[in-house]
């Protein structure tokens, strides 16, 4: 199978994402576009351990699925904070650290 | 069968993919998600990474999207606030990433792939022993990582509410 079309996939994922973390507002969809970002990232790893035959490769696609997690949970963490303290969860208008 | 099978997840990805970053229905947004995330598991299978297809589907379909679902419920009432500020401008953002995507695809030309001897599929066996092996520090880090991720959560999320009058 040919390497090529995967690598433009992940590409396209990857830029999908980072239009995503452009255009949202909201925190909730920052979050998931940030996973297909890290998503495209894990497609790359496991392509390339692929084609070079790596056992590495594949334990950090494992790690960015576990820190995913991590960073979903911590996040989410914070946004019901937020919703609780500041009463919105709109990236733009939570200014508490403003001085 | 390959190529056909490849195409098939790739028009799911791309499709899904697009309704993530596009739908205004922010909970849409989130089953579509769920949608790439399987078709990525799908192409882990289709390169022969079984494993992290499943832990694919387990950690990310499983418990991700479980809680990003739980978080868009809680504060539905929030999404549709009467001072929802108008979406960012779509256009500049358009241009930064589609400009993005061709500068990857010409850092990245016609990728050739090593003899076919180096490329083969990695057994789960020899996973388990690069953990356990070479590179159980991050491994260890990461259980570290998970410590501190849950108790910063949980202190995070608490409902502690000492300046909310009696009424809330």
């Amino acid at each position: 199978m040919s390497l090529q079309p995967v690598l433009v996939l992940s590409h396209a994922l990857f830029c999908l994402g980072v239009y995503g973390m452009l255009t949202r507002r909201n925190a909730v969809g920052l979050l998931l576009a940030l996973e297909l970002i890290l998503n495209a990232a894990g497609l790359n790893f496991v392509l390339f351990g692929r084609a070079f035959g790596s056992a590495q490769a594949q334990a950090f696609t494992l790690f960015i699925i576990a820190l995913a997690a991590c960073e979903a949970v911590v996040g989410l963490g914070v946004i019901l904070g937020l919703s609780r303290s500041a009463h919105t969860i709109f990236a733009d208008q939570v200014n508490l650290l403003k001085g | 069968m390959h190529a056909v099978v490849f195409a098939v997840l790739a028009a799911l990805i791309l499709a899904s993919a697009i309704w993530v970053v596009a739908l205004r229905n922010l909970f849409r947004a989130a089953l579509s998600l769920g949608l790439v995330l399987l078709g990525v598991a799908g192409l882990f299978i289709l390169l022969e990474a079984e494993f992290l297809a499943f832990v694919q589907v387990l950690v990310y379909v499983g418990a991700i999207l479980t809680l990003v679902v739980f978080a868009i419920m809680l504060t539905a009432k929030l999404q549709t606030a009467p001072v929802t500020p108008p979406s960012r401008p779509v256009l500049p953002a358009a241009v930064v990433s589609s400009a993005l995507f061709v500068l990857l695809l010409r850092a990245t030309p016609a990728f050739v792939p090593p003899s076919s001897a180096a490329s083969a599929p990695v057994p789960l066996a020899r996973l388990g022993q690069e953990l356990v092996g070479p590179l159980v520090l991050p491994f260890e880090v990461i259980s570290l990582v998970f410590v501190a991720a849950i108790v910063g959560a949980v202190v995070l999320a608490s409902a502690r509410q000492p300046k909310r009058p009696a009424s809330g």
